[in-house]
């Protein structure tokens, strides 16, 4: 049995946080800093014909203006279409077009109303399936000189950015199977992150050129490396510094404010430039979730086996999709969602439109395709005439099954995940609601999700051993919340036998702290997880070995244990690991080997491309995290208003590291998802957001808590560190569509979009306008009923 | 033209010119360099700056500083007494009832006007407490198991 591993140890971080002594970006104050200040579009979609920054520059106290022609390099992640200031147009409302440093915030502010920009407004789109039509408005007309990796798909002439295709089996041979075929469409809004913290950047340009960055980010080498494109500075000249991060969920993933306060610090040599986003500015200038809408066709046989599914998603992407190809890519990848389906075909487009830049948002694309995945199963389900339950059970991925890619799945525990959300939802009981005009319903969803990135993501670890037999480990990973400061600790301490507490985590300095790719896509316990655990394993190894020297035993024959090098069959016969640290001391005086530096590197075994045309690969991805959620709802007829009753959650996490911060990551994501169930939504007008604020974006507060109970499935990932595989995302992907099926349940009335706001339920009831499933075609040749009610709600 | 004035913080007395525009959360990051309090939002919907004044939970972005005078403050760097950690802070930390930990000091500031002036709190008050208080971390529930801990209800 483990000793660390798998119990509730108290977050290593605790400490610093409830004392107020964490530092935060924003915490950081320097002697001579200046503060920026951004000058934003007031147009969608514009050519910028000149910016005057003259009278800027001659405000007292204004040290430095740049404007687009600062900032001429384009970056990103995984497609280079951005610039950190607009240069030659602006794509969207608040887009970025100057910027200045000066001795105050006010009088930056000041300076900022002083800079004279002259636009030529031009047509916007505002929606994917406007982007795409021939004669579209091209938001970008250069795309097809843009860098781009090799897994991505731009259709240059176009809007669309990313084109992902699936082609498995035969779709048409498996429809022409299909007893019925039924047609659904689904959509999902634009969302926000909303972290506490906003945004904040500092950037310090040293004579010698080199360059400081302190930024509330969740991926400073993956910061560093596009500051060092969109600068030409090599990498040892650029420092990435993430103090405390104030909450992530992707909006932090990638770079933003730091390509602007950079130039800036650039002018004014040697004093650091501080921007921090207010909410407003961090609700329309950083990531947002993109908007998608999703068509489904499916193919079942009486049996209530899908035989067939065609799945086309149109991603909403915004002005730049540097990353959200990324997410369109995911989306195709995982297009029936936990399901096993013999033959697909899914096409999923990134589409350029005027609107916030589109980004990862915890579930990266999970969310938004389950929203649709999870209610196409429930209303061919109930026009089957087959208990949605039962229905899952019968299409879920089994042993040995296969995803829309063709990856054979081992160790899957989805059916654990149904079985254990039926039981605690009381899934068949009906429960009687708390007063005559409300009514009770239950749903389910289920979810999957794989770490999206490339396939050949790094992560490393770095282990010091003291002479006091305590240690530091160093890694890059970014704590951002989710725990993982404390979860890798405990790796560590496991391999080492040296407990938590004498254990020192540093992370998030790119001058200090090994590589990490990113903290993002649910990939840390597992990526940093088996980067730490080989760390350790190669301290251990060491250490073994100079107690064999010094015991005068083989090392086979030694073990850790507390603390101590000890043999397995003589246990008095041990040496400290401290007495190890820094070498091992001869009799007569003299030493071998030095101080004990544990190194452990990692990149997820044999993850390879797909096949361009079909989206085929037998490992496109480093592992799968299954997950249910079944809700019990409570829905007033007088206003429409839905509460969440109770929330029953299971999630196949392979091995739990900590038992209290998993409960933690999941109670979080089921809150974050009623969020976007009830209550969020971005209202944009021509692009732009009406509602940049916490009273006019709400999100979840403590009275909008459910029950909650949580069950951690353990069937084990034999890569993963210990078995473990990732958690945080999964956490918030089926509860939006499992309560969207409650609604269902509870008034017979079917809402195909998000969010299931009281006015949008009470409109339905009133009104009758819930959409139906549209049966196409069933073995009898016959139209089906639901056909004039399709549409979005 | 700036104001005089001296207030209690953490039990210290401290005299401060301050702008009249100013509000007491600036004056308490950047005069006094007490970074606990945090800006969420600038405009009194998110709770993260929460301070106690005069035994009240406050929104210290919404007040000005002008205001602070004669009055009695608390932030989150004077919960601990003598090394030793206020009952939430420890229950906090025992509950995992923070996870970023952005919104804390304004979770626990809340928590602790409302112990207080009512030592036995029903969830319901609890409730009330930090319905102020933005947490997009934890779902809450490990927050009122603190709170409810550190009130003696739960051991």
């Amino acid at each position: 049995m483990y000793k660390y591993v798998g119990h509730d140890i108290k977050r290593v971080d605790g400490l610093e946080k409830v004392t107020g002594y964490a530092k935060y970006v924003d915490d950081i104050k320097m002697a001579g800093m200046l503060y920026a200040k951004i000058k934003k579009s007031p147009y969608a979609h514009a050519k910028i014909l000149k910016v005057d920054v003259s009278k800027a520059m001659a405000l007292e106290g204004v040290k430095a203006v740049i404007t687009g022609a600062d900032v001429p390099n384009r970056v990103g992640l995984y497609l280079e279409d951005k610039t950190f200031l607009a240069t030659d147009k602006v794509r969207f409302v608040g887009e970025a077009v100057a910027a200045v440093a000066a001795i105050s915030e006010e009088i930056a502010e000041e300076a900022i109303e002083l800079i004279e920009v002259e636009y030529e407004e031009l047509p916007g789109v505002f929606n994917a399936m406007d982007a795409i039509k021939h004669d579209a408005p091209l938001i970008h007309e250069d795309l097809g000189s843009y860098k781009y990796g090799p897994i991505f798909f731009p259709k240059p002439g176009t809007n669309i950015s990313n084109h992902y295709k699936i082609r498995k089996g035969d779709v048409d041979k498996g429809f022409a199977e299909a007893d019925y075929i039924m047609e659904n469409e689904f959509y999902v809004p634009h969302i926000q992150h909303a972290p506490i913290e906003n945004h904040s950047v500092i950037a310090l340009t040293e004579p010698s050129g080199k360059l400081t960055v302190w930024s509330a980010c969740q991926s400073p080498y993956a910061v560093r490396k596009a500051l060092s494109v969109a600068f030409d500075l090599p990498l040892h000249k650029i420092r990435v510094i993430a103090p405390t991060v104030g909450g992530g969920f992707g909006g932090k993933a990638g770079t933003t404010l730091e390509g602007i306060t950079i130039p800036l610090s650039k002018k004014c040599m040697g004093r650091p430039v501080k921007l921090t986003y207010t909410r407003e500015e961090d609700m329309v200038g950083s990531f947002v979730r993109q908007g998608c809408l999703a068509r489904i066709k499916t193919g079942v046989k009486k049996d209530g086996g899908i035989v067939a599914e065609e799945n086309t998603f149109y991603w909403e992407g915004g002005a730049y999709t540097e990353y959200g190809v990324n997410i369109a890519r995911a989306g195709g990848y995982a297009s029936t969602g936990p399901y096993d389906i013999p033959n697909v075909k899914a096409d999923s487009y990134c589409v350029y439109t005027n609107q916030p830049v589109g980004g990862p948002y915890r579930g990266f694309g999970m969310s938004e395709i389950h929203f649709a995945i999870e209610q196409n199963l429930d209303m061919i389900a109930i026009q089957m005439g087959i208990d949605p339950v039962e229905f899952r059970k019968i299409n879920a991925i089994k042993e040995g099954g296969h995803t829309v890619t063709s990856q054979q799945l081992y160790n899957v525990g989805i059916t654990k995940c149904i079985e254990a959300v039926e039981k605690d939802i009381e899934w068949g009981k009906a429960n009687k609601a708390s007063a005559p005009n409300k009514l009770r319903g239950k749903g389910i969803a289920c979810m999957y999700k794989a770490p999206s990135q490339p396939n050949n993501v790094a992560s490393s670890a770095i282990i010091k051993i003291n002479e006091d037999g305590t240690a530091n480990l160093m890694v890059t990973a970014m704590d951002i919340g989710q725990g993982s400061d404390t979860v890798l600790t405990q790796i560590a301490a496991e391999v080492l036998t040296i407990p938590v507490e004498k254990i020192s985590i540093i992370s998030g300095d790119t001058d200090v702290t090994p590589y990490e790719w990113q903290t993002v896509a649910s990939r840390i316990t597992y990526c940093a997880g088996n980067a730490v655990k080989k760390a350790a394993e190669d301290a251990k190894e060491q250490l073994l070995k100079l107690g064999s020297i010094g015991l005068g035993l083989p090392a086979e024959y030694l073990k850790l244990e507390d603390g101590y090098v000890v043999s397995a069959v003589y246990p008095d016969r041990k040496k400290s690991i401290a007495s190890l640290a820094l070498g091992l001391e001869m009799a007569d005086g003299s030493g071998v080997h030095g101080p004990i530096i544990g190194r452990g590197s990692f990149i997820p075994p044999n993850v390879r491309n797909t096949d361009k045309e079909t989206g085929q690969g037998e490992k496109p991805v480093a592992f799968w995290t299954f997950g249910a959620q079944a809700v019990e709802i409570e829905i007033d007829m007088e206003t429409g208003q839905i509460e969440v009753i109770k929330v029953a959650a299971a999630y196949d996490v392979g091995k739990v590291i900590n038992p209290q911060l998993c409960r933690g990551q999941i109670e979080g994501g089921i809150v974050q998802g009623i969020g976007s169930a009830l209550l969020e939504h971005q209202i944009m007008e021509n692009g732009k957001v009406k509602n940049p604020n916490f009273v006019d974006y709400k999100i979840p507060a403590v009275r909008d808590v459910p029950e909650m109970v949580v069950r951690i499935i353990e069937v084990p990932e034999v890569t993963g560190p210990y078995g473990a595989r990732g958690v945080g995302e999964p956490a918030m992907v089926p509860t939006a569509p499992a309560i969207a099926n409650a609604i269902y349940d509870a008034l017979g009335i079917r809402i195909n979009s998000l969010p299931l706001s009281a006015e949008k339920v009470l409109d339905a009831i009133k009104n009758n306008k819930s959409v139906s499933c549209k049966m196409v075609q069933n073995n009898k040749g016959e139209d089906g009923e639901g056909q004039v009610k399709c549409g979005i709600n | 033209m700036k104001h005089d004035i001296s207030f209690t913080i953490n039990g210290e007395q401290v005299h401060l010119e301050v702008e009249p525009n100013k509000t007491l959360l600036k004056m308490l990051r950047e005069d006094l360099n007490l970074t606990g309090a945090k800006e969420g939002c600038g405009a009194g919907e998110c709770g993260s700056c929460t301070v106690i004044v005069d035994g009240k939970a406050v929104n210290s972005c919404m007040m000005l500083a002008v205001e602070a005078n004669g009055k009695d403050i608390i932030t989150v760097e004077g919960l601990a007494k003598n090394g030793v950690l206020d009952p939430l802070q420890e229950t906090f930390i025992k509950n995992a009832a923070l996870q970023c930990g952005y919104c804390t000091p304004g979770m626990l500031m809340s928590a602790k006007a409302l112990l207080m002036r009512n030592p036995n709190p029903s969830e319901d008050d609890i409730k009330e407490a930090i319905g102020g208080n933005l947490c997009r971390c934890t779902g809450y529930k490990m927050i009122i198991d603190a709170i409810k801990e550190a009130a003696g209800q739960i051991n």
